[in-house]
């Protein structure tokens, strides 16, 4: 130990520990437990802390965040009911593979096991969500445990990591030298970087020879930085790509090779492309059941490659033919290079005639019923159109919002309509699906980006189950837009009840108790306003944005009976089987 | 296909319950299961048995693997290799049955290792099977109890599973 050292309390440890892991913001909430650690921020700390009203908002701002800039701020709760309220936050950051750092308060470690006082077993209870966990034993091990927790969540497959830390760990009194590693090694962890070079090999020949191939890229490619790999990778074979739900905007909507998202409310062209396809390229993509349809029926003629930085989600419910173990910009580079050597070697197999062939049917598939192609809805009713609203707001905002969601009928068709140019501006819950999350993440990317438009698309029945932040965004000025989709129902459920269950609304509607969402606005500060003609929806929505440094919440009563096409047919469909309208099928 | 799986990991709190969660997480099943620290103290083993197709087995492996206290994972069933199992068993042993059950302990090389009046407790090490057939040999009605420690596997040759 050099004498230079500063002495600390644990406390003290973990305030400095955070300033010098350069964490820019702290999403979290007090109780007994942290009383502590809030001391020691409150008289040694200069990074910002956002006090949330619920600890799911502090877990889904500090993920609205990440998703937003990549960098990883921190959650602080307290033990017990603080610890289990940010669980839904960390369950839906696991699912999507972003990265958190989540301090929870325990009761102090000689009372820990006697149930005592506001005592949840944190590591137990997170452990199924969680990339890893720690439970502080000893305060010297606090710098370290933090520089652990930060590598672990941000390194290989990212994810959220718990510290559990008892009361006693970060008493004042006892002080300990304190210094930061600079680096982590673990001899226990390892991630891939670069892929197997055979293998890589393999791949760029069966590219370079495909000739109805697709590019299937997932959220992998936003959070590992590729999306720039990505896109060269695309143009210079001239391959059509389509993203997940996840990986919306890693690959430009605008551009030609765009084909639109896929998956269960996927684009009738995407779905068919795949279907149709020889060869299926999947880059940071885990083909989730709400992509493949069918397992047995997923893509019958195609070769698979597949570019993941986990090995567990190759070949776990499609077989991968080539599998490829890297993280998504290495390999894409790699590939990128064997690619153009492969396509200017005098053999080259690359059937460009094969490929124009191939657009060819794709450009049909999107004539006949592509979304962007031609309108899909009623463009006369005298009700405003769900769809309509994501259209104008993405005239309004010139494409260049971060949008945040909730879970139902207004995330498909923002998913849909909002054509996302760029990586880290669509922002929602795909592996997990939890409502509640739109308002808490976009007031975690808007803290990110303060001079950008940030947007929260949402439902009436999503936007309550965590509206308390209006609060907190009148607190710390936190001038986000919501964009309240009001069908006065659970749409999505709704739509399934219409179709599934002989139109039978167990439980989905509640228009009578709905709130008055213009008022409610305005009893915590906000502007709020309401729109239910087509005609004023334009002038509503500029005035909304025109409002720089207001939250405005913008409840838009939308016609109830629309339901999200296409939607694959289940079960037993394959990719090319949808419903594209309530009366047509693929 | 019953499968045995040798692991290292970090001789930590919580490793073993990551373990232990994974199988129940995932839906995998554990036949048997063994862990103890190894020579170096910072080390623990972990053999388990488990059954199911390749497919699942390439998963539990990738799984295991991505623990993060995990270090290392090997199929043991993959190559030659020993198993060893150890079980401890009450039985009944009366007058006649005395020194039938002792020719049987001969016989499958155990060790009686506490006696009483009408009872013993049989120590026997082995293949899971000879375990089994052991058991199956007593009957029953002779059990009074059993305790077995679950497989420990290792590879033959000169191969070793370290750091
Ligand atoms: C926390 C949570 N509970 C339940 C669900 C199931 N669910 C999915 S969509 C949906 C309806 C959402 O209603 P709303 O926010 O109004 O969106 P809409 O579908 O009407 O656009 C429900 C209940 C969920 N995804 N998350
Ligand atoms: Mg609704």
């Amino acid at each position: 130990m050099s004498g230079d050292e500063e002495l600390m309390s644990g406390g003290e440890m973990l305030a400095r520990a955070l300033r010098d892991e350069g964490v820019e913001f702290i999403f979290g909430y007090p109780g007994g437990a942290v009383l502590h650690i809030y001391d020691a921020l409150f008289r040694t700390n200069d990074i910002p802390h956002i006090l949330v009203r619920h600890e799911q908002a502090a877990t889904h701002a500090a993920d609205g965040y990440t998703r937003a800039t990549g960098k990883i701020p921190v959650v602080l709760v307290t033990s017990g009911p603080g610890a289990t309220n940010a669980i839904t936050g960390i369950a839906t950051a696991y699912m999507d593979s972003i990265p958190m750092v989540v301090l929870s308060g325990q009761v102090p470690s000689n009372v820990i096991g006697e149930d005592a006082f506001q005592e949840t077993d944190m590591v137990g209870v997170s452990r199924p969500i969680v990339k890893h966990s720690f439970q502080i034993t000893d305060p010297r091990d606090i710098p370290a445990t933090i520089k652990k927790a930060f590598y672990l969540a941000g390194s290989g497959r990212p994810g959220p990591v718990v510290v559990d830390i008892p009361k006693n760990k970060t008493a004042p009194g006892e002080q300990y030298p304190y210094s930061y590693p600079e680096s982590v090694s673990m001899r226990s962890y390892n991630p891939t970087k670069r892929g197997h070079g055979k293998q890589i090999k393999k791949a760029a020949k069966l590219l370079v020879s495909a000739k109805r191939p697709i590019i299937y890229s997932g959220g992998g490619v936003i959070q590992g930085e590729a999306s720039d790999q990505l896109i060269a990778l695309a143009r210079k074979l001239n391959f059509p790509v389509t993203n997940t739900l996840m990986g919306l905007g890693a690959y430009p909507a605008s551009d030609r090779q765009f084909v639109g998202m896929l998956g269960m409310h996927g684009f009738y062209e995407a779905n068919m492309a795949m279907h149709h396809s020889d060869l299926v390229f999947a880059v940071g993509a885990r083909f989730d059941d709400r992509v493949t349809n069918t397992i047995s029926k997923f893509c019958p003629d195609a070769t698979i490659v597949h570019v993941d930085v986990d090995p567990t989600s190759i070949s776990k419910t499609v077989n991968a033919d080539v599998p490829i173990v890297g993280a998504a910009s290495v390999v894409l580079e790699e590939l990128l290079e064997l690619v153009k050597a492969e396509m200017s070697s005098g053999e080259s197999s690359y059937d460009s005639d094969a490929i124009a062939r191939w657009w060819t049917q794709i450009d049909a598939w999107r004539e006949a019923h592509g979304l962007w192609h031609a309108p899909r809805y009623n463009t006369n009713s005298d009700k405003i159109m769900p769809q309509q609203v994501v259209e104008m707001l993405y005239k309004v905002t010139g494409g260049e919002a971060y949008v945040s969601s909730d879970v139902g009928q207004h995330q498909m068709f923002a998913a849909q309509y909002y054509r996302f140019d760029k990586p880290r501006r669509w922002i929602n819950s795909g592996g997990l699906g939890t409502m509640g999350f739109g308002l808490p993440a976009a007031m975690g990317a808007k803290l990110a980006h303060p001079d950008a438009d940030v947007v929260c698309v949402t439902g009436e029945g999503s936007i309550q189950m965590n509206i308390q932040e209006l609060s907190t965004c009148t607190h710390y000025n936190i001038p986000v837009k919501i964009i309240n989709i009001n069908n006065q129902a659970l749409g999505m459920v709704k739509q399934w009840q219409d179709m599934q269950y002989g139109g039978r609304h167990s439980e989905s509607t509640y228009a009578d108790s709905l709130p008055d969402f213009v008022k409610l606005a305005e009893a915590y500060g906000h502007v709020g306003m309401r729109v239910d003609k087509p005609e004023e929806l334009e002038e509503k929505m500029r005035e909304c944005f025109a409002l720089k440094d207001r939250l405005v919440f913008m409840d838009i009563y939308v016609d109830p009976e629309e339901h999200v096409y296409p939607m694959l047919i289940a079960p037993n469909g394959s990719m090319r089987d949808m419903y594209l309208s309530k009366t047509e099928r693929s | 296909m019953r499968r045995t799986l040798s692991l290292l990991m970090e001789n930590e709190p919580g490793a073993l319950s990551r373990v232990v969660g994974l199988f129940s997480q995932r839906g995998y099943n554990i036949e048997t299961l063994s862990v103890a620290p190894t020579n170096d103290e910072s080390l623990s083993r972990l053999t388990l048995t488990t059954i199911g197709d390749d497919r699942i087995i390439e998963q539990i492996t990738k799984q295991l693997n991505k623990l993060i206290d995990v270090i290392k994972v090997i199929d043991l069933t993959d190559g030659a290799h020993i198993e060893r199992e150890l079980m401890l068993i009450k039985v009944r042993a009366k007058g006649e049955q005395r020194n039938e059950v002792k020719r049987c302990v001969d016989i499958f090389r155990g060790t009686i290792v506490d006696v009483l009046p009408d009872i013993y407790v049989v120590q026997l090490a082995g293949t899971s099977s000879k375990l089994d057939a052991f058991i199956d040999a007593m009957g029953e009605a002779g059990i009074l109890e059993v305790a077995r420690t679950g497989v420990a596997g290792i590879a033959r040759g000169a191969k070793a599973l370290k750091i």
